[in-house]
């Protein structure tokens, strides 16, 4: 998999900083599942987070913490469940599997017109976050943003008027972009999309879909 | 703090996985203990919400130790992505999906030189963080302490990320090699 649209620094840090609203944290958790360039940076800005934690200062402890802190030890499990390691063949890396329960198979769709499928997948309010299904090439309707919207290929590639995304890919949306993504010829696309407001689209009918897509 | 240090918290760290060794853990409780106390305080967390958290993400580090490789964090980062997770949790309400698990973890005597490297890489970040101008140190604060919102942090720390991110990527590619 080469991997030529990767996350912004920006994103990365408000990442490590545990900032980001857990849809975009679910986009960047896959991405870099995917992306070893990506995992490097994000362990290096939370370096940062180590170096402001031994800076931080100190706070004076309850007299009692180590013992209550030990007391805790030996009131919890010893063993952490590791999650399953990657499936050979899975289209889908582990955090976005935990979301859906399975791999692309037992994805739950709902047809949203014109041959795509979307499945929302349930993250908390900051922002919204679906899978959706594009089959090859057919468009999604045109779109505007209010906010920011982060599109992470899966499977299959598509195009838009900024450049061609294929499988690993992300690509970062701001409001300034409207754009008609394309699916290319051959697999249907499988994207995971994360909005942190509803989609604006340009023409009548998908407007009034609007409030049953949910987008 | 000396590079030897930074060394003594991941042996202690090695000696809590391995022997389960009380004294070594409280060495390093007296020294994280208060800090991750100060990070939870300085990101909203009352005085006991923060007490409270303190202790049980010590109890994780001891719990999680099996899981520390420094060819990937200091020790003082690992304990800073555990206190992050539990702010999340605790005042954010929040979940965080984690990237997939690569096979990392402790290895024989060839990789302590890796290890080693990083240790140092991340002592110059903290002595280069420790340098930069108030306000720009200020910002990466902010960002991290959780007062600025995602759409406000900007990237430009002015810090050198360079070369500690090369190190942890020429770590990555040897651990690709050897799963291949």
């Amino acid at each position: 998999m080469t991997i030529r649209h990767h996350l912004s620094d920006s994103l990365l840090m408000a990442y490590s900083a545990g900032q980001l609203p857990e849809a975009f944290s679910l986009v960047v958790a896959t991405h870099v599942s995917l992306c070893d360039d990506c995992r490097a940076r994000l362990l290096s800005f939370d370096a940062i987070g180590g170096a402001l934690i031994e800076d931080a200062g100190q706070a004076r402890m309850a007299e009692d913490s180590f013992e209550a802190t030990m007391a805790r030890i030996t009131g919890l499990p010893q063993a952490q469940p590791v999650r399953a390691p990657r499936i050979p063949g899975s289209v889908f890396p582990a955090p976005l599997r935990d979301y859906v329960g399975g791999d692309l198979s037992t994805v739950k769709w709902r047809s949203v017109g014109m041959g795509v499928r979307q499945a929302i997948l349930k993250t908390d309010q900051g922002a919204t976050a679906r899978l959706l299904h594009i089959p090859a090439g057919q468009a999604v309707p045109d779109h505007g943003h209010r906010g920011m919207e982060l599109t992470l290929v899966l499977q299959g590639a598509f195009r838009d008027t900024e450049d061609r995304f294929g499988p690993g890919d992300v690509e970062i949306a701001t409001e300034e972009l409207e754009h008609t993504p394309v699916a290319e010829q051959g697999a249907d696309c499988i994207c995971l999309a994360a909005t942190d407001a509803p989609l604006r689209f340009n023409r009548l009918i998908p407007r009034i879909a609007q409030p049953f897509l949910r987008i | 703090m000396t590079s030897e240090t930074e060394q003594d918290w991941a042996a202690l760290l090695l000696r809590v996985r391995d022997d389960a060794d009380k004294g070594a853990f409280a060495l390093l409780f007296r020294h994280f203990a208060p800090r991750i106390k100060a990070f939870l305080r300085k990101s909203g967390a009352n005085e006991p919400l923060a007490e409270e958290c303190a202790q049980e993400v010590m109890a994780t580090i001891w719990h999680k130790a099996h899981m520390f490789d420094p060819k990937r964090a200091s020790v003082a980062t690992w304990v800073f992505t555990i206190a992050r997770n539990r702010r999340i949790d605790a005042l954010r309400k929040s979940r965080r999906p984690e990237p997939e698990e690569l096979p990392w973890g402790p290895e024989p005597e060839p990789d302590q030189a890796d290890a080693m490297v990083l240790q140092q890489e991340s002592r110059r970040l903290g002595e280069a963080l420790a340098q930069l101008p108030e306000k720009q140190r200020s910002l990466i604060e902010r960002a991290y302490f959780g007062d600025l919102s995602h759409s406000e942090i900007a990237a430009e720390t002015g810090l050198p990320l360079g070369t500690i991110k090369s190190r942890i990527r020429l770590a990555l590619e040897r651990l690709r090699h050897q799963m291949s």
